[in-house]
């Protein structure tokens, strides 16, 4: 073999920078915010606690920062990435806006910042970059969030 | 709920208080099922072992939260959480103890505004940090600025 | 396998039969019933679709009938505590009267109903009953499960 062939074509590549995902809306319920932060095992009174919560600056019950995983946590389908079947998740970054509180309405709409390729241990890998922005019901932006999943191809 | 902390008594290559953390395969399914995250390689140990894992692995969103709480525990309720990044560089597995540690970088006001920056990481039970971040905060200030 | 005073035992917990445990009550959240059916694998509408559960006889959304194990009463003022360590579900017997509605309170309460011994492949089992009601913020008895755990 003369040479690797790249990757991605041109036309995957702009595909996949084109790519939106859906809407994803979620109503935030008290019994939900309690069930996560019992899940990653946080104990503040802030997420479960009704009478201490009011009490607090935020005047009532608010989720923890990294909730809003539960209004877009689904892997997202990329055609373009057929084939590359495998998933890391190397990491995210947030930027926080406002308080996510409990009877807000988030609505999630995610999208491609940048794709990026490169030859790994695990073979030809694909680098990318999505970024959801979350919104609460006054159309204020709460919280965006940029995550990087690397998408290989299995052994299989 | 613990005492406020203020800027004024933050400094520059100060600790933060570390967290640990038990993460068991229960808490993967709880997280599983808290978060909507039903990647198979976090509850099913047999599709793991084919995707050339150790086993189940924790979720890197659970490791993103228990960095999360390791920074809101430490503000308390009067500080603000406005950037959280977070790298997932080594796999965790349940039945190990992750401790989540912190170091304030940097200290400094910006638009009225009193922030703190702080490198924030999870060590494993090697004490290799398998999960490096870095936080940004906003705390009061004794001058009510 | 250490031998154990099933006999002995038994006379202790059956003194507690009759027992009420304290209420727990809990607001039924949409979300929470969606989760729910997904969880069991019923798609059926009325546990998540508005407009069609809105168009259905029920008027609105309602809970898939187990979702009510979601919702366990307080504890005893005595703990029941049976000499095995193993337990195993025995079943239900489920008697329904009102829908159950995200909106809803749903208060429960727990009867410590029976107990009884019995020889089998596991070696000796020890049953015990449960009567538990759930009532909603109406005062109006939404259902009755009649519960039994092994322990063996």
């Amino acid at each position: 073999m003369t040479q690797w062939a790249p990757i991605l074509t041109d036309e995957q590549r702009q595909a996949i920078l084109q790519w939106k995902g859906d809407t994803v809306v979620l109503e935030v319920e008290a019994g939900h915010v309690k069930r996560f932060a019992e899940a990653i095992g946080d104990a503040n009174p802030l997420y479960s606690d009704e009478v201490k919560a009011r009490q607090s600056r935020y005047g009532g019950i608010i989720a923890p920062p990294t909730f809003l995983r539960a209004a877009g946590s689904t892997i997202p389908v990329v055609a373009a990435l057929a084939g590359f079947d495998q998933i890391l998740d190397a990491g995210s970054e947030w930027e926080y806006r406002e308080t996510v509180r409990v009877g807000d309405v988030i609505t999630s709409a995610m999208g491609v910042k940048s794709v990026a390729t490169r030859r790994l241990a695990i073979g030809p890998s694909v680098f990318v970059v999505f970024e959801a922005t979350y919104r609460n019901q006054f159309g204020q932006v709460v919280a965006l969030q940029r995550s990087t999943l690397i998408r290989y191809r299995g052994a299989g | 709920m613990a005492a406020t902390l203020y800027w004024d008594d933050v400094k520059e290559g100060q600790d933060l208080p570390p967290l640990v953390k038990k993460p068991t395969t229960q808490q993967l399914v709880k997280y599983a099922g808290a978060s909507g995250d039903f990647y198979p390689i976090h509850y099913d140990k047999d599709f793991a072992l084919a995707n050339k894992l150790p086993g189940v692995i924790l979720h890197g969103a659970l490791k993103n939260a228990f960095l999360g709480q390791l920074v809101t525990d430490w503000i308390g309720e009067h500080g603000t959480l406005s950037k959280l990044s977070v790298q997932y560089r080594g796999m965790d597995v349940p039945g190990d103890t992750i401790t989540g540690k912190g170091r304030v970088t940097k200290r400094y006001i910006q638009e009225g505004k009193h922030y703190v920056d702080c490198e924030i990481w999870l060590e494993n039970g090697k004490g290799e940090k398998t999960t490096p971040g870095s936080a940004t905060v906003i705390l009061p200030s004794r001058s009510g600025e | 396998m250490t031998t154990v005073d099933a006999t002995a035992a038994l006379e202790e917990i059956k003194k507690l039969v009759g027992m009420e445990s304290a209420s727990a009550s809990y607001l039924i959240e949409k979300g929470h019933v969606r989760r729910f059916a997904e969880a069991i694998g019923d798609p059926s509408p009325l546990f998540s679709d508005e407009v069609k559960a809105g168009q259905s006889r029920y008027g609105g959304i309602i809970a898939p009938p187990t979702f009510l194990r979601n919702c366990p009463s307080g504890p005893f003022p005595q703990p029941i505590r049976s000499p095995f360590t193993r337990a195993l579900d025995g079943g239900s017997d489920w008697e329904y009267f009102e829908p159950v509605r995200p909106g809803d309170t749903i208060t429960t309460v727990q009867k410590f109903s029976g107990v009884e011994a019995r020889q089998s492949r596991l070696g000796t089992m020890m049953i015990m009953s449960r009567e538990t009601r759930y009532t909603n913020q109406f005062g109006q008895l939404v259902a009755v499960q009649r519960s039994h755990g092994i322990s063996y």
